[in-house]
């Protein structure tokens, strides 16, 4: 058992750190402030990811990536995540895995522009009244000769504001189930302006400022059944097949900004004074830091386990399960000590620190909530016991 | 131009706080973190530019250190040297040793230009490029804020204490880059992955017959007195009382 990175995986650790520390930071504060991603700084830091071949670097290298093995992905997503949410996601994209399910000329449409930085993808499965329950969705694609029909409304669609085109996810039929009819799904590609599809701004919310979500409206949108990603009512396989390794970028993310809420948080642990001393050698600030640096490490093995079970092609559902589950229950630990250790000042927006801790609580919600994750786990233990 | 031959040291990163070792005997090198010393990626930055000009064929990174050296000369690969060289040594190489090794792979390699860092961030010696120099019996430029070729000469300005100084030595030279002379590029996340492709010859130091003079030894290491605390004074005019105070000016 080897738990060293190699040469590759260390460098790359390096250049993505290096990026975001010199190219993302500059402007975390005037994003947080202004909730707002102004388009010509986002055309430049674009180019910039581009340049620097950070863009797309999830993608194959047949397809134009970087090619990097699910570990290297894990540290370069961690990287990533250290920075604002809106810049780090914006500008430096990742295209759904799922549009590796492209085929013919879906792939010069959707798949190349996508990893060359020209079109954006957005993802839409959640409806107001599809959450958890997503096979529950009311959006329907009815295929009539050779065009599908689609009626519905999507909500809390992340940086469709942004997107070229959204993978859409609709109710295409249904069947007959032991427990009752089920709904078939499948999965389609739908560009921006196709007539009787609408984006709407979403909800002003708590975490990550200027990553906006939107309502997504259907009214008799038509699409050409070429536009269909995967086969008929098979949207889900689509799904299982290339998304379960999205919670495990949502557990990468976090275990970046817990590590930098825990650096600031030993720095002001050595700098601070109160009664005459470093604030670090009170037993009660050094066992946060102790117990903060355990959970993190915890979560760090755990997700990187998870994500060389991958490369492995062993991962299951629990594992993918109990890293986010793992990472992101640490993060709001983490960043909620880092504020405590820091008093007052934490709660400043002079800091980072308070808006890791606000954006800290969507990802315990958003791609599987944690009683999701604890369902999936859960279950992987008692079915085999015939539970 | 044929051939350019860059140096690259393995130094302790320049974030990384050194510590001494209990028994003085060197600084903590266990389970620190290892860059290439940041003068080297200048060094080597120059280099792509003038073979990105098209002034310039192959780039060759060389360094001397131990086997955990290839780490860092698989940073230079994926910045873009073309192949590199490792000559294996482990312990400490005095500036006359690091320069006669230097200058047995000059003889084998024949670049028409060595660039170096100005000095290794570690020891602060400064000292290869000018041994180098006499060594080769070439012309030398230090210190390196601007650099053109001009067919078989190149021009050279460098930071001096007087401003700005320009040089024009004939090839092939070898010289040193300093801090202003560019800004390196990111290391494309692509290139990482191909780097593995590229190739990196071992040497063993042994091998080169190097002449050791063993002039040098480091026989104890101390950390520098931790600062006194400071007074904070209220203007200028309290500065320079408390300055004579102490009879500082």
């Amino acid at each position: 058992m080897n738990f060293g990175l190699t040469d590759e995986q260390s460098m790359i650790v390096k250049a993505t750190k290096d990026f975001v520390e010199n190219e993302l930071y500059p402007y975390e504060k005037e994003v947080e402030e202004t909730a707002f991603l102004r388009p010509e700084l986002h055309r430049e830091l674009k180019q910039k990811a581009i340049d620097a071949g950070l863009y797309a670097a999830n993608m194959p290298v047949e397809v134009g990536g970087a090619g990097l093995d699910p570990v290297a992905w894990i540290l370069y997503e961690k990287e990533l995540g250290k920075a604002h949410y809106a810049l780090h996601y914006n500008c430096v994209g990742r295209p759904s895995n799922i549009l590796l399910a492209c085929e013919g000329e879906q792939r010069e449409k959707y798949l190349f522009p996508s990893i060359r930085g020209e079109r954006v993808d957005c993802l839409a499965l959640t409806e107001p009244s599809a959450g958890s329950d997503v096979r529950g969705m009311k959006t329907t694609a009815i295929l009539q000769g050779d065009e599908f029909v689609i009626n519905g409304t999507k909500h809390f669609i992340s940086h469709a504001d942004h997107a070229d085109f959204v993978i859409l996810f609709a109710a295409s039929g249904e069947e007959e189930s032991p427990r009752g009819k089920k709904k078939l799904i499948t999965a389609l590609l739908v560009d921006m302006g196709t007539p009787g599809f609408e984006v709407r701004p979403g909800y002003k919310n708590v975490s990550h400022r200027g990553y906006n979500n939107c309502i997504l409206e259907f009214n008799d949108c038509r699409v050409p059944k070429s536009q269909m990603l995967g086969e008929l009512h098979k949207g889900f396989e689509v799904a299982n097949t290339w998304l379960s390794a999205t919670r495990l970028q949502v557990a990468a993310t976090c275990l970046g900004r817990a590590e930098r809420a825990l650096d600031l948080a030993k720095q002001w642990s050595v700098d601070r004074v109160q009664f005459g001393q470093q604030i670090g050698k009170f037993q009660g600030v050094s066992f946060k830091l102790a117990d903060m640096a355990l959970e993190l490490r915890a979560a760090e093995l755990l997700t990187l386990e998870a994500a060389w079970k991958l490369g492995q092609g062993t991962a299951t559902d629990s594992d993918m399960a109990m890293a986010k589950l793992k990472a992101t229950e640490m993060l709001a630990m983490v960043a909620d000590e880092a504020l405590q250790i820091h008093g007052g000042m934490g709660l400043m927006s002079d800091l980072p620190l308070e808006r890791i801790w606000r954006d800290a609580r969507i990802e315990r919600i958003w791609d599987g909530t944690s009683e999701v994750q604890r369902h999936i786990i859960s279950r992987s233990l008692l079915r085999p016991l015939g539970g | 131009m044929r051939k350019i031959l860059v140096g690259i040291k393995r130094v302790v990163d320049y974030n990384v706080r050194i510590r001494v070792k209990p028994d003085n005997s060197g600084v903590v090198l266990d389970g620190v973190k290892m860059s290439v010393n940041p003068f080297d990626e200048i060094a080597l930055e120059e280099a792509l530019r003038i073979r990105e000009r098209g002034e310039a064929e192959e780039i060759v990174a060389v360094s001397i250190g131990p086997d955990d050296a290839q780490q860092q000369l698989r940073t230079a690969l994926a910045m873009g040297a073309d192949r590199a060289i490792l000559v294996k040594h482990d312990g400490m190489l005095e500036p006359l040793t690091v320069a006669k090794t230097l200058m047995a792979i000059v003889s084998r390699e024949q670049p028409e230009l060595v660039i170096l860092g100005k000095q290794a961030i570690d020891d602060d010696n400064s000292q290869a490029t000018q041994m180098l120099s006499a060594l080769w019996d070439r012309p030398q430029v230090t210190c390196a804020s601007k650099v053109e070729i001009k067919g078989n000469t190149l021009s050279v300005v460098r930071e001096v204490d007087a401003g700005l100084e320009t040089l024009e030595v004939d090839l092939p030279a070898v010289i040193s880059a300093d801090l202003r002379l560019n800004e390196p590029r990111y290391v494309k996340l692509p290139d990482i992955m191909k780097a593995k492709k590229k190739p990196l010859d071992v040497v063993e130091f042994a091998s080169l017959n190097v002449a050791t003079p063993g002039q040098l030894t480091a026989t104890h290491y101390e950390p520098p007195k931790a600062r006194a605390k400071g007074v904070m004074v209220k203007d200028v005019a309290e500065l320079i009382s408390a300055l004579k105070n102490k009879g500082l000016v």
